[in-house]
């Protein structure tokens, strides 16, 4: 039997594994693992740490992540964040306020951050756990996306379309800092990177502006990261931009539920190994029977041949999602997920 | 004085409408190619039902476009934002004034992410309506408060994640433990992930898309039903 990386390894260069991986994003549900609230969860290396390895045991899950939650990245530019009883610590009110403030901006000291040096601690912590046998899976959220946290989608699209000095100001402030946490994320053990994107998608900005804007952001960005990168739409559909996504350097495409999954592969060409795409909101609603038949008719879909990490479309398994639903994921995978796959 | 949105000419009337020209300057966001088209579009026909039938058109095109994964949200975002300041020129010079009934509350819960916001009140104005801002990132008790003090009929509710989603749930509730009647149409990501959500929320209607919800209102205010 293979250990968790190995399996990834295998299926990323397109070589049929022993089993589908696991790559379920659980994060804030490592709170409800430990019996705490969300705000306490974070509040300390050592609870993430512990939630992390519970989980990946519990559910086979075949990474674990230091994400804290995309806000922190807002926290470390000094925006406010704001904790919620049932679902993801979320920005509050945008910290550029007129689209001029951009110029008085400055590039985070990754070293001066609290919740980046937590973020780091955790990866450290995770790498001396697992050693090489799974991989860490760190994140960033790309720089065109940030935008959206930092002055809102209305002022950004503003920005996007009518200012273009502006935005690429905006563009080498945020790449600077991205690189610098994706490599710092990196350097403490981080196996590989998880870049989201979601602005990215056609469901978000029409591809011909994406081509012009974020798919160069991206091409730069992951160019100067060290290590791999994994893109995640962040359930925004993927296969209209599948092929301008391979050219950003990218090893991997998280797609959506609403993106067919055997065209991903198909159009991917195994250029790209694809990542998704149990839909995590729908998942509220499920229970075992149907966890079984949505996990089993994925695996069916996407695995033969490799090149598929079995995953949630969202970025995030919501607070809502039941264990049991959890548990049958694995299960289900653990039945009809070996390879060779078998034909229904 | 004219009163805005009377009843819907006949498509044939608007038979020379430069829709299509319209629609594809809106989506390639160029202001100044869609007001040369508006203001041709004034000088031919004269009314503002031209005026409005030409910006509904478009914006429910570009609303089922983006349904249907063809154009994107800033695509539809952008849209509303020029034809509501197209429409907001053009009406004092047919001295047109909003309508005022119903009274269309409109809020995002919780999150302070507020583009679905904006998409739909941008459609609702250039439809003529005035919606009531209440803003970004209330609680569920903070627009229980706003709705019944300001004597609202359709609230519109926007929501960013799936727990501000559930939240919708709870102000349905306390609404009607006061005894009010108000619609509640609710929208934002969690709802386009989740067919039955709004439903489940106890919500009257699901508003996919700004011109949706502006054809929902529409029947509303004529009597009829969701």
């Amino acid at each position: 039997m293979m250990n968790s990386m190995e399996r990834v390894m295998a299926t990323l260069s397109y070589k049929e594994p022993d089993r589908v991986p696991i790559f379920l994003n659980l994060t804030i549900k490592g709170a409800k693992e430990l019996g705490m609230s969300i705000k306490d969860y974070y509040s300390s290396a050592d609870y993430v740490v512990k939630g992390q390895l519970l989980m990946k045991n519990k559910y086979n899950n075949d990474m674990v992540m230091n994400f804290l939650y995309s806000a922190a990245e807002i926290e470390a530019w000094g925006g406010e964040v704001v904790f919620f009883e049932d679902g993801p610590p979320n920005s509050g009110e945008p910290f550029i306020k007129r689209i001029e403030d951009i110029y008085k901006m400055g590039v985070p000291d990754i070293k001066n951050t609290d919740c980046l040096l937590k973020g780091l601690e955790i990866t450290k912590r995770l790498k001396e756990q697992v050693k090489e046998d799974t991989p860490v899976i760190g994140a960033v959220i790309s720089p065109f996306s940030l935008p959206v946290m930092q002055m809102g989608f209305e002022k950004y699209l503003e920005l996007l379309y009518f200012n273009k000095n502006e935005f690429n100001h905006l563009m080498k402030i945020n790449e600077e800092f991205c690189v610098a946490w994706a490599n710092a994320q990196l350097k403490a053990g981080a196996t590989a990177i998880s870049y989201a994107d979601p602005l990215a998608s056609p469901t978000i900005i029409e591809r011909d502006t994406y081509i012009s804007t974020g798919f160069e952001v991206a091409k730069r960005t992951i160019a100067r990261i060290k290590g791999s990168v994994a893109t995640n739409l962040a359930s925004g559909i993927a296969l209209p931009i599948i092929k301008d996504l391979v050219e950003t350097g990218t090893k991997a495409v998280a797609v959506s539920a609403k993106d067919s999954i055997a065209d991903a592969k198909r159009i991917a060409n195994k250029k790209v190994a694809i990542i998704g795409n149990l839909n995590a909101i729908d998942m509220v609603n499920w229970d075992r029977e149907k966890t079984r038949r949505e996990v089993k008719q994925l695996i069916q879909k996407a695995a033969p041949g490799g090149g598929f990490i079995l995953s949630d479309n969202h970025g995030e398994i919501p607070w809502q999602v039941s264990e049991d639903v959890l548990l049958e994921i694995a299960e289900t995978v653990k039945e009809y997920g070996n390879y060779p796959i078998q034909a229904e | 004085m004219c009163h805005l949105g009377g009843e819907w000419r006949n498509e044939m009337d608007f038979i020379t409408m430069p829709t299509e020209e319209f629609q594809t300057a809106l989506l390639q966001i160029d202001r100044i190619k869609a007001a040369e088209i508006f203001e041709s579009c004034y000088l031919e026909n004269n009314n503002f039902e031209a005026l409005e039938h030409l910006t509904m058109g478009a914006l429910e095109n570009i609303g089922s476009g983006w349904e249907d994964g063809q154009l994107s949200l800033s695509q539809v975002y952008m849209s509303g934002v020029i034809c509501e300041g197209l429409i907001d020129k053009y009406m004092p010079k047919f001295a047109v004034t909003s309508k005022k009934e119903p009274r269309i509350g409109i809020v995002v819960l919780q999150d302070h992410h507020a583009l679905g916001k904006r998409i739909v009140g941008s459609v609702l104005r250039a439809g003529g309506y005035e919606p009531i801002d209440f803003g970004q990132g209330l609680s569920a008790e903070e627009i229980v408060e706003k709705t019944i003090e300001k004597k609202i009929d359709i609230l519109l509710i926007s929501t960013l994640m799936l727990p501000s989603a559930l939240q919708i749930k709870r102000v349905v509730e306390k609404l009607r433990e006061k005894d009010s009647t108000v619609k509640i149409i609710v929208g934002g990501a969690p709802f386009r992930l989740d067919n039955s959500l709004w439903q489940k929320v106890n919500a009257d209607a699901d508003g996919k898309n700004g011109a949706e919800v502006s054809k929902i209102i529409e029947r509303l205010a004529k009597g009829g039903q969701l």
